[in-house]
């Protein structure tokens, strides 16, 4: 899923300094699935916002929604007559949701209430972790279903760096080396001479390094 | 490796059986060229070349080509080094070309220290290519005379391609295939990573001698003199892929008060010794970072002096 | 017992405080109250177990939202106590009662007073 993390109070509640009457938009998708933007979390932002400024006196009238998700036409329309009326919104989805929402909405104002990070999913029940970095040309089999781009620090395809350290990465004793894992995933399965076999370098045409990307499935376009 | 790939100082003492002893020398942080010009100093005559790093450890320097050059211009052979962190393939064959029209021959190839260990975190990473690739991009370029999309160079660059290798780096088992992958991309020489463990360091170079690597290959030897216990602790702890024995901190420890530095020369100079016999090793490559007033002093006491004039 | 505690103490029973959500308490400032307080069994002798821990996170969880916009941390808090403890109720009672009215009625009452 698409994994984010919602904005500091502070940043939010200067992002609505000058508003009176906001709605905030949650997403049933991959938001709730990481407890970032789902109506739990829609519920408390409203929360803490309407305290802070009840503290302020300069009191916030804060409506809450939330939609199956904010990257379909179909959800996104389901509010055509709610937004009206507001001085802002703030959507609690990914960076996906409140550019549909502007898109769709032209006239109405919109602010995301999250930082989108990466792709990932639970490895603990609370804690998420990124796998895959969206390169647009799947490797992992090369790599005993381990993905060196996204989880290479240095994207490395013919690793390890010398900097891999007792199976974890230069950068932080709380990231492991991926090139441990994968050369003992190797020399485990004994393939080990797949390794020798030099990667050349990638082309990241399909990656956003190609610029801003499209998926279309000609059989369903109408 | 029988005739001269670049034609390089490097290159040619190697070629002739000669015991190689290179230097390093850090490029500055601003344009005091004055003092690039005396820490080189020291090393001219002493060693075969010296490598200029670059943007080493993600903190900014002046570029290793440009310091490179400077050193070229008082007559010093450099070993110009390139990172895959800062540039693309675009900027890496270009500032191939430009090093070599210069009178660069000799290129090591390096992935580079992450961003987050320097005074720029912020940045955004390249990794376009990995060292591995770059290797090859060199190679392609130089014998094969084209770019790596197969397009012809009008004149290819002829450089002496060095890796480097860290022994001591997980998984230990791995480290040897590496090297191998390394010298089938197209490394004509490697420097490892300083040594202080000799006994893990004799069990990798035994693997690479009955893999035949050194025939293909010529390997040096890093040596960095311990300066003091702080150092010797730091690099035990701090530096990524790095192997001290507890053995040499107490050497070091029973050194006595003042006396640590020269223990430190000491267990480098004995490390020397055994590396000038040792099967497989061409040569040391000694790092004396911000220390490079002692070098003349080691390179005499190593018995390196004078260098092979080639 | 018939042991006396404050009487601005107002006591909302749940069969396990892992029932007391993170809005509970939230809404509970907004809405004006000056503190709110989670009592749950000792812990290690939750009757489901973990709830009286899930309560003690969320608690956590609640301060460093109310610090973040400026509301003490102090108005919220857990405490641990076994059911057969009624004078430890009592005590507890005094001790929150006595902490709101050092740090006096909530910012949420004093602007919206005026």
């Amino acid at each position: 899923m698409i994994v984010a993390d919602r904005k500091p109070l502070k940043e939010l509640l200067e992002m609505v300094k000058d508003f009176n009457k906001i709605l905030i938009i949650g997403c049933k998708g991959c938001v709730t699935v990481c407890n970032a933007g789902g109506s739990k979390e829609v519920g408390v932002l409203a929360s803490a916002l309407k305290i802070a400024r009840k503290k302020e006196g300069h009191p916030l009238k804060v409506d809450e929604k939330t939609l199956e998700r904010q990257c379909d036409p179909e959800y996104v329309d389901q509010i055509k007559d709610t937004v009206d009326g507001y001085d802002a919104i703030i959507s609690m989805a990914c960076g996906v949701g409140p550019q549909f929402l502007s898109e769709r909405y032209p006239d109405s104002r919109f602010f995301p209430a999250l930082n989108t990070t990466f792709f990932g999913g639970a490895v603990q029940h609370g804690i998420w972790e990124e796998r895959c970095a969206g390169c647009g040309t799947c490797v992992i089999h090369y790599f005993e279903g381990v993905c060196p781009i996204a989880r290479c620090s240095k994207s490395l395809q013919n690793g390890p760096c010398g900097g891999s350290n007792e199976g974890k990465c230069e950068i932080s004793k709380e990231v492991d080396c991926i090139w441990d894992i994968i050369v003992r995933k190797k020399m485990e399965h004994d393939r080990l001479d797949e390794l020798l076999e030099f990667r050349p370098p990638k082309s990241w045409t399909t990656a956003r390094d190609g610029g801003p990307r499209q998926s279309i499935r000609e059989e369903l376009v109408i | 490796m029988s005739e001269l790939k670049s034609g390089s100082n490097l290159e040619k003492v190697l070629k002739a059986g000669h015991f190689a002893f290179t230097g390093e020398c850090g490029p500055p942080q601003g344009v005091n060229v004055e003092h690039l010009k005396e820490k080189a100093g020291y090393l001219k005559g002493c060693v075969d070349a010296v490598n200029i790093t670059d943007n080493q450890t993600a903190v900014v320097r002046m570029s290793s080509w440009a310091a490179s050059l400077i050193l070229l211009q008082e007559g010093i052979e450099p070993n110009f080094q390139m990172v895959c962190r800062d540039r693309n393939r675009l900027a890496i064959q270009s500032d191939i070309l430009g090093i070599y029209a210069h009178g660069i021959r000799n290129m090591l190839c390096l992935s580079g220290d992450h961003q987050k260990f320097g005074n720029h975190p912020d940045a955004k990473n390249v990794f376009d290519i990995d060292s591995m690739q770059l290797i090859h991009t060199v190679k392609t370029m130089r014998d094969n005379g084209t770019f790596l999309n197969g397009q012809d160079l009008d004149m290819p660059p002829r450089l002496f391609i060095g890796a480097a290798s860290n022994p001591f780096a997980e998984p230990f088992e791995f480290r040897v295939h590496r090297l191998a992958k390394k010298i089938m991309a197209g490394a004509d020489f490697i420097q490892t990573q300083c040594i202080y463990n000799m006994e893990r360091f004799r069990e990798f170079m035994k693997k690479a001698v009955d893999m035949g690597l050194d025939e293909k290959c010529y390997i040096l030897a890093g040596v960095t003199p311990m300066k003091s216990i702080g150092m010797a602790r730091y690099m035990a702890k701090s530096v990524p892929g790095m192997d001290v024995p507890d053995s040499l901190i107490k050497r070091l420890q029973g050194a006595g008060k003042g006396k640590v530095a020269e223990e430190g020369i000491k267990f480098a100079l004995e490390q020397i010794e055994e590396f000038k016999e040792m099967k497989g090793i061409a040569g040391v490559h000694l790092m004396a970072i911000e220390w490079e007033h002692k070098v003349p002093e080691i390179a005499e006491k190593a018995g390196v002096l004078p260098r092979p004039s080639v | 017992m018939r042991i006396s505690y404050p009487t601005s103490v107002k006591i909302i029973q749940v069969p396990c405080t892992g029932r007391v959500d993170i809005l509970h308490l939230l809404k509970a400032i907004e809405d004006g109250a000056d503190g709110v307080y989670v009592a749950g069994c000792l812990e290690g002798e939750c009757h489901f177990t973990d709830g009286n821990l899930k309560a003690k996170r969320k608690v956590q969880y609640v301060k460093k939202t109310l610090e973040e916009i400026g509301i003490e941390p102090g108005r919220v808090e857990m405490f641990n106590l076994s059911a057969g403890e009624g004078p430890r109720f009592a005590e507890i009672a005094i001790e929150m009662f006595e902490r709101i009215k050092e740090l006096g009625p909530s910012q949420v009452n004093i602007k919206n007073a005026a």
